[in-house]
């Protein structure tokens, strides 16, 4: 082992270390949230994952966008059965370890280099749409500054790291018909053969550098990139799995029934309810917020949705309020939810688990102006491929604006009264309900 | 003329118990419009034969708005009311022609202890039609260009999206598909409470957009199957001046007109 096989093994421990301590914070950011018994049965939930985020079955809703990033998706997983030769030959200093698996290495190779350029000129085909096409849904304002410069830097990094791959190969290719010791003969290379012309003539020191380079290029780009994820909505690529195995499998019209006001109602309902009694104990805890001002009141899927969103768009491409103009947009409900949680996060890293600051998501992030815009029509919650739920967020901030600081807007507050004394959101007499009969 | 719609509490009396209770809903029963609606599919009831009832005065708003507004406090009030009558009367089965009263009886009750069978009037009427019950005459309808507009909580809301269509293939009719049908449908703008309020700023109403896409494909009759995507396509179509050529109607409406009742 020697001093480059130490600093190798270094990084990697170091990078996976970081790594490991960012994810663990994710999961203590989204732990802040309110504990939730998941949908259905284990098989259920398991099939729509596999359905939903392995089988990407919602992509191609949008067939451009949707095959190109099939072929990224599918280059990343397939590329990523190299990472293990590359560990190995890293700490050990030996070169394509598994290079004895001989007519099934080179075909492995020669798929990874196939899907590499597929990656790559998705990647820049990816990058054209978002930058010069001129795609509303990339133009929305909610990904101004940082949101676009994230999109960018992940397909520009994917670019850098996949052409990194092909050159390495490219000059290992020349190097082995060089004959030079310690590369062995081994690997298909259908398109680094392509330009490996190029490097016809450089002498055998310069062809190492080259391929030595790459090699630690890509290794550590891949490494920084692994901790750049927790920054990122590049997060996307663990989470929306465990996010789609959580996800809603009751039909999308149903929303949730509140149980802590279920007890009250049936309190009041209960005729033989003693209102001087003293209230049982389920009920004298202190009560429950209706619905969410802030991250602590939404549950913890919902909080694993705003991790998992990418920025797609799609929602909000689809929704009917944002499509006329108004201030709503599912996607930036979900960044919000992030942001707020992120920024909590960093409080409680700083000042403890108890820090409280006087910011609040439903205010601060979220205007009512937004929620109030909301048709409830489920388009967004159709439109995302990973199954992520803002409508649900929506609502639990309607209910915290309505229940608890009673902001309903005037109209609302007349057709609410209107319910409550003749049941019917418009001023008609119960009793003339069955009038239509009379009038044919 | 009376359309003589027996009520559970006169079925009861008389010791009988009707196949289906029709669940009417607040725009069934007071909104002009809608009460059309009502009134061809209570015909349409009455033709096939079926034994049916509605609460009449005993009926009152299923919630729906209270709970998508936010208010669930008004909401669950508004459900176990209706549920201990549903129950008193031992509802099994129910149809309606109205999405939300549909998704809200059918997903929002169980958990306070209403369950029931619920069917939306075109998942019913498809039923009958297989059943041979019901046979829908050609005709009236035939060559004309209809287009459907899914209402969100029968559609994506539900995945209801055949039944209206298969009736409307029934009909004799052309069925001319939006750009943006089925689950893709986009809302005509009542849902979620909005039909109650004013819309937040923005640059377009969304029923005229939703219009605006129905007219893309020159039907001749924009169909559906909400009493408040009812108001709002005919709302959108008035705009755009086009009610002279272009009638937005319900499924039921179509299928009493196309056997003349």
């Amino acid at each position: 082992m020697g001093a480059e096989n130490i600093i190798f093994l270094l990084l990697f421990l170091v990078a996976f270390t970081l790594f490991f301590r960012n994810a663990a914070k994710i999961k203590r950011n989204i732990f802040l949230g309110k504990k939730v018994i998941p949908e259905g049965s284990k098989s259920a939930r398991l099939k729509t994952m596999l359905k939903v985020a392995l089988g990407q079955s919602k992509m191609t809703a949008k067939p451009v966008a949707g095959i190109l990033h099939i072929l990224v998706y599918a280059g990343f997983v397939i590329i990523n059965l190299e990472m293990l030769e590359i560990v190995i030959d890293g700490i050990f200093g030996t070169h394509r370890i598994f290079s004895f698996a001989g007519s099934f290495y080179n075909s492995l190779i020669a798929s990874f280099e196939v899907l590499a350029l597929l990656v790559l000129v998705s990647c820049l085909l990816f990058f054209i749409r978002r930058n010069l096409l001129k795609l509303s849904r990339f133009r929305k304002p909610e990904l101004n500054g940082w949101p676009r410069n994230d999109a960018n830097f992940i397909l520009i990094t994917e670019v850098f790291l996949m052409s990194a791959f092909l050159i390495m190969n490219a000059a290992d290719a020349t190097l082995q018909q060089q004959q030079v010791q310690h590369y062995v003969q081994s690997g298909c290379f259908p398109v680094s053969s392509l330009f490996a012309s190029l490097f016809i003539g450089l002498d055998t020191s310069t062809l190492i550098f080259i391929e030595r380079f790459c090699w630690w290029f890509h290794i550590v780009g891949i490494l920084v990139f692994l901790n750049y994820l927790p920054y990122s909505k590049h997060l996307h690529i663990i989470l929306s799995f465990p996010n789609t195995y959580f996800s809603k499998l009751k039909p999308k019209g149903e929303l949730n029934n509140m149980e802590s006001v279920t007890r009250e109602v049936k309190l009041m309902l209960d005729p033989e309810a003693n209102p001087y009694a003293s209230p049982p104990d389920s009920v004298s805890q202190i009560p429950e917020r209706f619905g969410a001002k802030d991250i602590f009141d939404l549950n913890r899927i919902q909080l694993l949705n705003a991790y998992s969103c990418t920025e797609c768009g799609r929602c909000t491409s689809e929704c009917p309020a944002n499509n006329t103009g108004k201030k709503l947009s599912p996607r930036k409900i979900m960044m919000d939810v992030r942001d707020r949680l992120e920024e909590v996060g960093k409080a409680i890293d700083k000042n403890g688990s108890n820090y409280k600051d006087e910011k609040t998501l439903l205010g601060h992030y979220i205007s009512e102006e937004e929620i109030l815009a909301c048709t409830t029509c489920n388009a967004c919650t159709q439109a995302c491929p990973i199954n992520i739920d803002p409508l649900s967020i929506i609502i639990e901030l309607r209910r915290n604006l309505l229940m608890e600081e009673s902001k309903a807007p005037a109209e609302w507050a007349g057709m609410l009264t209107n319910i409550e004394n003749n049941g019917a959101p418009w001023q008609f007499s119960q009793a003339d309900r069955l009038r239509w009969s009379e009038e044919n | 003329m009376s359309l003589k719609v027996k009520t559970m509490a006169e079925m009861m009396a008389s010791g009988q118990t009707p196949e289906v209770l029709f669940w009417v809903g607040c725009a069934g029963s007071f909104d002009d419009r809608a009460k059309k609606i009502t009134i061809a599919f209570a015909k349409i009831l009455q033709h096939a034969q079926v034994s049916f009832a509605v609460l009449g005065s005993e009926e009152s708003c299923t919630g729906d708005p209270a709970k998508r507004s936010g208010n669930e406090f008004l909401f669950q009030m508004q459900a176990m009311q209706n549920i201990m009558v549903l129950n008193g009367y031992e509802v099994k089965k129910i149809v309606t022609a109205c999405p939300h009263c549909f998704n809200t009886l059918k997903n929002e009750y169980p958990a306070l202890g209403g369950n029931y069978l619920v069917l939306h009037h075109t998942e019913f009427l498809q039923q009958l039609i297989n059943e041979g019950r019901l046979t829908i005459k050609g005709g009236v309808f035939k060559g004309k260009r209809i287009t459907f507009h899914d209402p969100c909580y029968l559609g994506r809301g539900n995945g209801i999206y055949e039944a209206p269509r298969e009736l409307i293939y029934k009909l004799d009719s052309e069925l001319v598909e939006m750009t943006n049908c089925k689950a893709r449908g986009f809302c005509c703008g009542a849902g979620g409470a909005q039909m109650f309020k004013e819309a937040e700023k923005g640059n377009k109403e969304v029923n005229i957009e939703r219009t605006e896409q129905a007219l893309e494909v020159n039907p001749d009759i924009i169909s559906t199957g909400c009493p408040f995507c009812m108001t709002m396509m005919t709302d959108g179509v008035k705009m755009k001046n086009k009610e002279t050529q272009i009638k937005v109607y319900d499924i039921a409406e179509l299928i009493a007109q196309a056997n003349d009742l």
